[in-house]
């Protein structure tokens, strides 16, 4: 038997009113807010986010991982593979299966099939499969007010299963509907019409009916239908042609407070189904790009055993509203704001990779002989002065209260210009050093409870930096 | 640890105009204060035997000590390029001062300069390393603005006291550069004006911050005994003390932000060579790292110049201007006259040295009857720190 061991979502803290992105142009809103990546967030740190929540509750270690995959659209690079990065920086171990998808916003739904496939024929005891995007639509477009960014994370395995894998259904159809070009910036489509009709509407109405007829079902015995749709009157009509009740059988589309997050918006919603699932639910979870996925997934007794991962409510209900589109186009590189003080030493290749225990697995040093621990790595104690005799510990997922900071406004970019330079005191005794995030910076106090999150820093070298930052702690439960 | 009290002094010092000196290059600056200080000795470029150079940055890459041979056409001589941060100056000094008292040398020349105008960037220190490691954006007053806050709470100061008390500092030290005709800034300010300026690094606003500025400082050292050869009123090497912390503080587990080791062990280190037990009464000036109001503010505990938590009390009754117990500052610090890195360890001491001959370029600043001054640079993220003790009269 193979399934889904645990799961987890990311909607990034900011939101912003589409009224704001509609006045910009003097046009309609289609109601609601969207999600909107921080300058400092892309479709890697996403992703690190959500496999991070899906793996708060999960009995496995971190080195108990076989493997991770990553789709997105939105891969930072064109030719370097993301999931590696991804597995290092949640610390899992170097002999695991990754594997990037892309393409096509059917690569997470792509990446689950693959992951089921290896982890049911034995290859590996489990994968984790993360999904992220970060799509660019035309400024002024429908779909800059409906897209938004997220990601979502589920782990597949053979052992303690929350829902259990039934079967799939998928078909391949050419199409040229909504597509980009190596040299595009935005995402284009063909006449609305033809894309939502002969395109998205008759994909996933094929892969869902034949995944029913294959699996000896009537639309009636399905708890809930997960169908990622491009806008919500599409999902409306898409669902009631497909025959499911709309009050109790499909799943919000999240387009109202999220937006349409591309490959990862099915194993969102898919995670918001199992926070509300019961024992012996049967899920069927769709996702359209060139032809159309289905996948059948029946819920376990070991549904609800996710207790301490943070819920799509929580994410609904804490964050931050951006209150210019032009700032939003200036942090999605539309706009240039004028530069901040660039750096003027370049960050290394070989640097970063001879630090990335400390950089990227973000391990501190803890002294055999006198117990300090020292962020980052320290072969000689500061304390005791014992060489090369420590151990490493896991910084990221520890929580810590802010010991001093300063709120530094020459250093930032331009359009977010106010840096609050943080001195933790960690729940380890260590100090974490860094930028906060996603903060109020005239909100910030000494003790204020923060926790570490993986961000991009700067660029440079041609290549992308991250590190660890930190930010207020989130607040649990569906407040 | 051996001492060289009273074994070296100085006889000649120069000190370029602090600013924003658009005119001048490296070169430039190296010229102006040297020249200076060769005819204050009554010494020639070619009876120099040695050089110490301070300086961190260049406008460019690969600056050695060639940059003051270059300029001052020194032929075949030994010159020792020192890159301490902040305390590049001060130690370069410190050095000179050793290869005298070790006798390789009798007349060897001290020299900091820095070019920070070049850069195009009005701030100092953005961006530190290669890998993101201990990268997060810091600036300088990024960094020492992390002082301010905790000390606020360690001693029970609202943030508005806690503003208004380094305010306080920024005012005296514009008022002390407001009689400096080789200051970079020479203009009073009111508490007012200071507590409303535009924030750089919460807590510390624009007149908490130091000038950004190009100079240059230099010093010609001699062998104690021989002193008097050159001029009938040398300024002698007291003591002093180099002192660094064994780990970034910002990393360092259990740190206050408060007390810092190298501030206390470097001036420590200072006043048992220098003989002195009580810094607060026995010193008759000193020339500290006011990089920012808040580092001032903790080097007056630090140097044990006021009680741990009681500078305050010190601050609001004066006991820091030109007319108070200890005058600190005299010539505007790095807030007025200007912190050119490299440069700034040498004009502290061209500053001591000229109060100490009673030769204070305006009579209405020179402090009366000064004996003994201290300098002091704070370099680095903080982390190192370097004193100097001054007298002018042996024993």
């Amino acid at each position: 038997m193979v399934g889904i061991v645990s799961y987890g979502a990311y909607i990034p803290a900011l939101r912003i009113d589409r009224n704001v992105i509609a006045e910009a142009w003097g046009r309609n809103a289609i109601g609601g807010e969207r999600s909107v990546a921080n300058h400092d967030e892309d479709s890697i740190t996403m992703a690190v986010e959500a496999a991070a929540n899906c793996l708060l509750d999960t009995v496995l270690e971190r080195e108990g991982i076989g493997g991770l995959y990553f789709a997105s659209t939105t891969a930072p690079y064109q030719e370097k593979m993301s999931s590696t990065l991804i597995a290092t920086v949640l610390d899992l171990g170097r002999e695991i299966e990754t594997t990037d998808f892309a393409n096509s916003l059917r690569s997470g739904t792509g990446a689950l099939k693959a992951a089921l496939g290896m982890t049911g024929c034995g290859s590996t005891k489990n994968l984790l499969v993360t999904a992220a995007d970060q799509r660019l639509a035309y400024p002024r477009s429908d779909q800059e007010q409906v897209f938004g960014d997220g990601a979502a994370a589920v782990l597949v395995g053979t052992e303690n299963l929350t829902a259990t894998f039934e079967g799939s259904y998928a078909l391949c159809e050419e199409i040229v509907d909504v597509w980009r070009n190596p040299e595009d910036r935005y995402v284009k489509s063909w006449e609305n019409r033809f894309v939502l009709e002969e395109g998205f509407t008759a994909g996933m109405t094929a892969a869902v009916s034949g995944l029913l007829k294959k699996c000896n079902l009537k639309a009636a015995d399905i708890a809930k239908a997960i169908l990622p749709a491009p806008d919500a009157r599409t999902h409306r009509t898409l669902a009631q042609k497909l025959g499911f009740d709309a009050k109790t059988q499909v799943q919000d589309p999240l387009i109202t407070n999220v937006g349409y997050c591309g490959t990862a918006q099915p194993l969102i919603m898919l995670a918001a189904a199992l926070e509300a699932a019961k024992p012996g639910d049967l899920l069927l979870l769709a996702a359209y790009g060139e032809g159309a996925d289905a996948l059948l997934f029946k819920v376990t007794d070991g549904i609800g055993r996710q207790t301490s991962h943070r819920s799509l409510q929580s994410f609904f209900a804490q964050k931050r509203m951006l209150t210019s589109y032009t700032r939003y186009l200036s942090y999605r590189g539309i706009l240039e704001a004028a530069p901040g003080e660039p750096f003027r030493l370049f960050p290394s290749a070989t640097t970063s990779w001879r630090e990335r225990k400390s950089s990227l697995r973000c391990h501190a040093s803890k002294c055999r002989q006198c117990g300090l621990v020292t962020y980052p790595i320290q072969r000689v104690c500061y304390q005791c002065r014992s060489k090369d005799d420590f151990d490493e510990v896991r910084m990221s997922g520890l929580t810590g209260k802010v010991f001093t900071f300063s709120l530094d406004n020459l250093a930032g970019r331009s359009d977010d210009p106010s840096i609050v330079q943080t001195v933790v005191e960690m729940e380890n005794g260590s100090r974490f050093y860094g930028i906060m995030t996603d903060c109020d910076p005239a909100s910030v106090t000494l003790n204020m409870p923060v926790e570490l999150t993986f961000r991009r820093i700067y660029e440079g070298a041609g290549f992308h930096n991250y590190f660890w930052k930190c930010r207020p702690v989130w607040k649990g439960g569906t407040e | 640890m051996g001492s060289i009290k009273d074994k070296v002094a100085i006889v000649g010092m120069g000190c370029s105009k602090f600013g924003e000196r658009w005119d001048a290059s490296l070169e430039d600056l190296v010229i102006e204060s040297a020249y200076e200080a060769f005819a204050d000795a009554g010494v020639r470029p070619e009876d120099i035997e040695a050089c110490y150079l301070g300086l961190l940055t260049a406008p460019t890459g690969g600056t050695g000590g060639t940059v003051v041979s270059n300029a001052l056409k020194f032929k075949d001589i030994p010159i020792l390029r020192n890159e301490n941060w902040c305390a590049s100056g001060h130690i370069a000094m410190i050095e000179a001062c050793l290869a005298v008292a070790s006798g390789a040398f009798d007349t060897v020349m001290a020299v900091g300069v820095e070019k920070l105008k070049d850069t195009g960037f009005p701030g100092l220190g953005t961006g530190r390393g290669m890998t993101p490691v201990l990268e997060a954006r810091r600036t300088s007053p990024g960094s020492f603005g992390l002082i301010g806050k905790r000390y606020f709470e360690t001693y029970g100061l609202s943030d508005k006291e806690g503003k208004e008390t380094i305010a306080k500092i920024a005012v005296k030290n514009h008022d002390n550069g407001s009689l400096c005709p080789k200051a970079h800034f020479q203009n009073r300010i009111t508490l007012e004006q200071a507590m409303n300026a535009p924030i750089i690094a919460w807590p510390l606003g624009l007149f908490d911050c130091c000038g950004n500025s190009d100079g240059s400082a230099c010093a010609i050292v001699t062998r104690a005994d021989a002193a008097k050869n050159f001029r009938p009123d040398p300024v002698y090497l007291k003591g002093f003390g180099i002192s660094m912390d064994a780990v970034l503080p910002h990393v360092r587990p259990g740190f206050d932000w408060t007390r810092f080791g190298s501030l206390i062990n470097s001036s420590r280190r200072a006043y048992e060579m220098a003989g002195i037990k009580n810094p607060r009464e026995e010193l008759d000036l000193a020339e500290v790292h006011d990089c920012f109001t808040i580092t001032e503010l903790t080097i007056y505990e630090n140097f044990g110049f006021s009680p741990w938590g009681k500078a305050k009390a010190d601050i609001d009754n004066g006991f820091f201007t030109r007319e108070g117990g200890l005058p600190v500052n005299t010539d505007g610090g790095l807030k007025c006259f200007g912190h050119p890195v490299g440069a700034s360890g040498i004009r502290m001491m061209y500053e001591v040295y000229k109060q100490l001959q009673g030769k204070a370029d305006k009579p209405e600043r020179q402090i009366k009857n000064a004996r003994l001054g201290l300098t002091h640079t704070f370099g680095g993220p903080p982390q190192l720190s370097a004193v100097a003790i001054f007298g002018n009269e042996k024993g």
